[in-house]
């Protein structure tokens, strides 16, 4: 999907001629997504500051609220390192060499992606939980990881796993492992090539796949919410904290939480396209071609 | 320099994990017990308020702070939480059949939890009314109408919701009152061809009805059809079918759960505390109908008295209900073909 969105942004568009019908068919997607995406963008934010500005800053301030901001981020920054450690790893893996069982291996990879989030969040409350596999040992050990920040990491790395390594792997095999050769030839050792070989040639590409993995990480509800057990300012993110006030009939509250989840989206849509701007070359495999 | 950034900060991690000892006794008994209460759907408002009145009465009482948490949704979905390890101190659910299972799976309280405090654990009761749209457009005035064609029936899912439970058992007993038990299979079978869409909580079911407009009328709890009137203005009317059921959301303390955090003092004055003036009166405020007498006729004014059928006497108790009708493969399963 990402390579075909950054070939057609960096093809000249002026260049092509629209018949009439292509110019109707463009306006129809154009009026689809002003409704689609547009005016529900814009209700997050017109509710949220229904009340005024001060209401909408009194709901942000509210203890709750900056408990659920404060665990987003927290549960963010451990995915995502994680996430992005294991999918350069993961990468690297498949992408320079050869072994038995990598099919095997790309389709576990990408596993998250066509499961539903419910699931990835009920396998841990299987393993963990009091009735799971692991639960009385956790108990007797006063170990908590489900309905706790440890259950809402689990479950946010296993739904973003693969949006890092899905980002690498067709660069990375792409690349090849010419380069890495001969600086493994002319004496450079393993971490040495990665570092001064493989990390530069995929960075941009893998800050891109960390700016899609956080998004993701940040915005997760399914999941989480298996896992969470809904305790006000202690296990509610911020899209739960949405649902939470949604349901205290706290319209203003529930919206300023969602459109602080819109700003973060938006934002990252900014930088994605900054990216794919400035290193469409770098990001997608198909255009060193 | 650079290097001694982490042994200067590692010393003051020291000195902050030292602090409470250096500071002795008198800091530790300012450190705040907290204890989790886990609730059902629409309980929302009224515990935020006790949860305020009790920390305030304790700390007057103990001189010990308090932080309580809440936790809301679902009853049934609720007690599977804390079955699957959801750390609570107290249950406060919406029906004893929720915390038998509690007791059942998870052994986390003995079986005979429903005689530990009065009323059979019950501080308040309720019972299960209509709330249609002002007006009344579809002349909804009893059970009967809610099974003509064309009525949409709003309610949330017995499975998951405890006040479905109660708005189920309500209308089956209207219906078994009309042809015994065939007929209240007969009737039950009917209504629930006119539900749309069933949520998990009772919250779920009010905002699918008063926030998204579905639905000709809401199956409701009497506290959760009064509080949409306070939230929403005077869009609802109340409706009160000729008959209902008596509807008894028990407390209990999970003994396992407060020994493990050392929690029991404040969990048992917690529950304790739901029974005293002040509390009952914050419950007749929140429109259940509270236990104390006092409280009690404060505010039957609002609450209409019609007849009730009881769990015990129609439905052989809870254990009974539950496998006669919501157990797996049960009447329910039987009758509702999701459309």
């Amino acid at each position: 999907m990402t390579a075909a969105t950054t070939a057609s942004a960096a093809r000249p568009i002026s260049s092509v001629r629209l018949p009439g019908l292509a110019i109707l068919l463009v306006l129809a997607s154009a009026a689809v997504m002003a409704g689609l995406v547009l005016l529900p963008l814009f209700v997050v934010f017109h509710d949220a500051f229904a009340k005024g500005v001060g209401k909408y800053l009194d709901s942000i301030r509210d203890p709750d609220a900056i408990s659920a901001i404060k665990l987003t981020l927290l549960v963010a920054s451990i995915a995502v390192p994680l996430n992005a450690v294991f999918g350069v790893a993961a990468a690297w893996c498949i992408a320079k060499f050869e072994f038995r069982g990598k099919s095997a291996l790309l389709t576990l990879i990408d596993l998250p992606f066509s499961m539903s989030p419910v699931v990835s969040g009920l396998v841990w409350v299987l393993l963990f939980g009091a009735q799971g596999w692991f639960g009385t040992w956790l108990i007797d050990h006063d170990v908590k990881i489900i309905f706790a920040t440890t259950g809402l990491v689990l479950a946010t790395i296993l739904v973003t796993f693969p949006f890092v390594a899905r980002e690498l792997i067709p660069l990375m095999q792409d690349q090849g492992a010419d380069e890495e050769s001969a600086a493994l030839t002319l004496g450079a050792g393993g971490f040495t090539t990665f570092f001064r070989i493989t990390l530069p040639n995929i960075r941009w590409a893998l800050l891109y796949g960390v700016l899609l993995c956080n998004a993701r990480a940040m915005g997760e509800f399914g999941a989480v919410s298996v896992v969470s057990g809904h305790i006000r300012g202690l296990t509610t993110t911020l899209p739960l904290h949405v649902e939470v006030l949604y349901n205290d009939y706290d319209f203003v509250g529930a919206f300023a939480a969602a459109s602080l989840l819109a700003s973060l989206g938006l934002i990252t849509l900014v930088l994605k396209t900054g990216l794919e701007w400035r290193h469409a070359g770098e990001l997608a495999a198909n255009r060193r071609h | 320099m650079t290097k001694l950034l982490p042994s200067r900060r590692a010393m003051m991690a020291g000195a902050v994990a030292a602090a409470p000892f250096l500071a002795g006794k008198a800091f530790a008994d300012t450190a705040p017990i907290t204890l989790l209460n886990v609730s059902y759907d629409p309980t929302r408002e009224l515990y935020k308020d006790i949860n305020t009145a009790f920390a305030a009465y304790w700390k007057g009482k103990t001189g010990q702070v308090l932080d309580i948490k809440q936790s809301h949704g679902g009853s049934g979905k609720q007690a599977r939480a804390v079955i699957d390890g959801l750390q609570a101190d107290v249950v406060t659910l919406a029906l004893a059949g929720d915390i038998d299972e509690i007791s059942e799976r998870a052994k986390l309280l003995p079986a005979n939890w429903q005689s530990r405090l009065p009323n059979n654990s019950t501080p308040y009761t309720s019972t299960i009314v209509f709330l249609v749209r002002k007006g009344n457009p579809k002349a909804i005035r009893d059970w009967a109408d809610l099974v003509k064609p064309g009525v949409g029936v709003i309610t949330p899912n017995p499975k998951t919701s405890g006040g479905a439970r109660w708005a189920y058992l309500a209308a089956f007993a209207y219906g078994s009152k009309q042809g015994g038990a065939a007929g209240g299979k007969d009737y039950i079978t009917k209504l629930f061809k006119n539900v749309p869409v069933l949520g998990a909580g009772a919250r779920d079911a009010t905002t699918t009805f008063a926030q998204r407009n579905i639905g000709d009328v809401l199956l409701s709890w009497e506290n959760e059809a009064f509080l949409t009137i306070d939230e929403f203005g005077p869009n609802f009317e109340i409706v009160y079918p000729s008959s209902s059921i008596l509807a008894e959301p028990p407390v209990a303390l999970l003994d396992k759960n407060v020994d493990r955090h050392k929690t029991r003092t404040v969990a048992t004055g917690y529950l304790n505390f739901l029974y005293s003036p002040a509390a009952q009166e914050l419950i007749g405020k929140h429109h259940y109908r509270p236990r104390n007498p006092a409280a009690a006729a404060k505010y039957a004014s609002g609450l209409k008295n019609i007849p009730m059928v009881t769990i015990d006497q129609a439905f052989g108790g809870w254990k009974k209900a539950t496998a006669t009708h919501f157990a797996e493969g049960a009447l329910f399963d039987q009758i509702y073909k999701p459309a």
